[in-house]
């Protein structure tokens, strides 16, 4: 035990001391290493944030919320078949809201693009969601101020409406606009509520940007070209969303009059299938990424045996006098694996205080941080690289011949 | 009087492209304690290979070499690693030391391979030092001490393991006479106080100083002599004080 920890000093005292003899040397040679690890380290650091930023982007989509739609997401070879579906009306949300017993909420979704006003002040292009009382319950979004329209609201299609946060700002920046009138499309609504800041939908759609008001009012005042409805539905909970997107197939099957030999002619989209598509691109991009950063680290790594070799020759002569004196051969191996090792190390350590800084950088751009694994792994790694690298080294140098090494000069 | 070395029917050979070299061609040959033994020979008569195989550093290819009663000619590379640390000290004509290290650290390296712990080291370290009248140098680098100062630092080196021979090559051939006489003191002195010492050189004033002489030619001992007329005059016995 005592023998090996000052096996380890002497090993440490070498290699520190092989290090600054050579410092030129050392210092390039290590600077592969260092580039190998900023890169690999930023790459990990670039996927951790676009995992953040796509987990961020889709929450508002529900973890447990199904949406019955024409289209799945994610689209499919066959644009004409989606196409001619029929469209999902307002009639079979109410019927699938009867009938579905594991959902704990139903609502109907449509949406159009219109102008907002409100006195001298207007917004274009703001998305007009027409919708039910519950949609809140099941988006999972909070009311800021006021409330949401009422279900008696919503049945009657009475002209209320909720603001999105973006759309209550720029209208009312020094107002609250709680009972103000603002015109949708040039119809009149009394804002109710404004619904908390939400963000954006992958990146793409603010979801802040948005009015919503009854859908059975939208119906008589905005002509949608979508024609059908989005029906969402909200599990119980996320481990009975299969037990419910059953149960709605069935329903909805039924409602359609489907025979058992036709297949669906709707989608049920869930968030899954949006994380299954991201990961799958995304675990493409982090594959390919971390390859073509890794190469860079290979090549530090094979710049570390390439001078670990040229260490082993001109020592020669010492690793003679070594064994003459009684050093074993995992003695010398040690010696020169603990030398790779250190070089990869400070490399790892310098490369992790650099990328560090940078890392800051991206999170202006990505909601990243490099997490405390990347550094420790890169630590790993790293040390990986000195011990992989420094082997084959270490190994000729172990079993030198005591005679031969002795003589050499 | 005990055997330290005992080779009976040693034989080196090398393999030179097609052709077989008989560097050692049954080597018999015993070593008592105590003994001070030069080995002599001109180039090429084996001397090398001699050394190399006694101190451990080569096996033989065949023939039986026992050391302290141990047989050793057919050990493993790790397990002669271990018989050179603890029985054989080697003195060098280049010296040998490992430049980057102060003196304390030379001549403590063979206690480190051999597990001895820190203090002890330091401790035996320091003697060994103070053998060879180098105490005041103790933490210079080797490239601060002059050829004689480093070649007493490679025999405190030797010495510090208390090793049952000790192995000199060469050990004034990098020195001038004056410098070199006092190294062969200094050996004369050890052999005194009990060491077993085996020289191998091929100057004759050098080997003067031994007690017994061995003469290689062609592989083959071919004279083994007490030696007439010593170079230094001993006291009448040499039964050391071990």
């Amino acid at each position: 035990m005592n023998y090996a920890f000052d096996e380890f000093k002497e090993g440490m005292l070498i290699a520190f001391q092989a290090i600054r003899a050579n410092k030129m040397r050392s210092v390039l040679t290590t600077l592969g290493i260092v580039i190998g690890i900023v890169s690999v380290t930023l790459m990990g650091t670039a996927i951790e944030g676009l995992n953040r930023a796509f987990n961020k982007s889709i929450a508002a989509i529900g973890a447990d919320v199904l949406y019955i739609q024409k289209w799945p997401w994610g689209g499919g070879d066959d644009w004409w078949k989606f196409r001619n579906r029929r469209d999902i009306r307002m009639q079979q949300e109410k019927t699938l809201e009867r009938l579905a017993e594991t959902a704990s909420a139903v609502s109907p979704t449509i949406g159009a693009s219109r102008t907002v006003k409100y006195g001298q002040k207007y917004i274009e292009g703001v998305t007009v969601v027409g919708t039910g009382y519950n949609f809140l319950e099941i988006s999972g979004a909070n009311i800021s101020f006021g409330r949401f329209f009422t279900r008696t609201e919503g049945d009657g299609g009475r002209p209320v409406c909720a603001l999105g946060s973006e759309v209550a700002a720029n209208l009312f920046p020094n107002e609250n606009p709680i009972g103000k009138t603002v015109k949708v499309g040039g119809y009149a609504y009394d804002v109710v509520g404004v619904v908390e800041k939400q963000g954006s939908l992958l990146g793409l759609e603010s979801l802040d940007n948005r009015v919503y008001l009854p859908i059975t009012r939208f119906f008589q005042e905005f002509s949608s070209r979508w024609g059908g409805i989005s029906i969402n539905v909200k599990a119980r909970s996320v481990d009975q969303l299969e037990d419910t997107k059953e149960e709605v197939r069935g329903i909805m099957r039924k409602i359609r009059g489907l025979s058992p030999r036709q297949e669906d002619d709707f989608a049920i989209n869930q968030q899954e299938m949006l994380v299954q598509t991201f990961n799958q691109i995304g675990g493409v991009i982090a594959a390919v990424g971390l390859f073509i950063t890794g190469l860079s680290l290979f090549v530090g790594g094979i710049g570390i045996m390439n001078i670990m070799f040229v260490s082993v020759t001109e020592r020669t002569k010492e690793i003679g006098i070594r064994k003459a004196i009684g050093a074993p051969r995992r003695t010398i191996l040690m010696q020169f694996l603990l030398e790779a090792s250190v070089l990869c190390l400070l490399g790892g350590i310098i490369g992790i205080l650099i990328a560090f800084p940078l890392s800051l950088i991206i999170d202006q751009v990505l909601p990243t941080a490099m997490p405390v694994s990347t550094v420790l792994i890169a630590i790993v790694i790293s040390l990986l690289v000195g011990l992989v690298s420094g082997f084959l080294p270490a190994y000729r140098a172990s079993r030198l011949d005591p005679v031969d090494a002795l003589r050499y000069e | 009087m005990s055997i330290i070395i005992r080779l009976a029917g040693i034989t080196k050979v090398y393999q030179v492209g097609d052709e077989s070299v008989h560097a050692l061609d049954g080597i018999n040959l015993s070593v008592e304690k105590n003994e001070y033994v030069a080995i002599m020979g001109p180039s090429g008569s084996g001397k090398s290979t001699l050394m190399n195989i006694v101190g451990c550093l080569d096996t033989p290819t065949s023939g039986l070499y026992e050391l302290n009663g141990t047989n050793v000619s057919e050990m493993n590379d790790n397990q002669l690693a271990k018989v050179r640390n603890k029985e054989i000290g080697f003195v060098f004509q280049t010296f040998n030391l490992l430049a980057r290290s102060d003196i304390l650290h030379n001549v403590e390296l063979p206690l480190i391979y051999g597990g001895i712990s820190s203090s002890e080291r330091k401790h035996m370290a320091r003697e060994a030092i103070a053998r060879v009248g180098l105490s005041d140098r103790i933490h210079h680098k080797p490239n601060e001490l002059s050829g004689g100062q480093r070649q007493r630092v490679a025999i405190a080196r030797a010495l510090v393991t208390k090793p049952s021979i000790l192995l000199a090559d060469e050990p004034t051939g990098n020195l001038d006479s004056k410098t070199g006489n006092d190294i062969m003191a200094l050996f004369d002195t050890l052999h005194k106080e009990g060491n077993t010492i085996v020289l191998v050189t091929h100057e004759e004033d050098i080997a003067e100083h031994a007690h017994r002489e061995i003469r290689l030619r062609d592989g083959k001992v071919e004279r083994d002599e007490p030696v007439k007329n010593r170079r230094i005059v001993q006291a009448s016995s040499n039964v050391g004080v071990a």
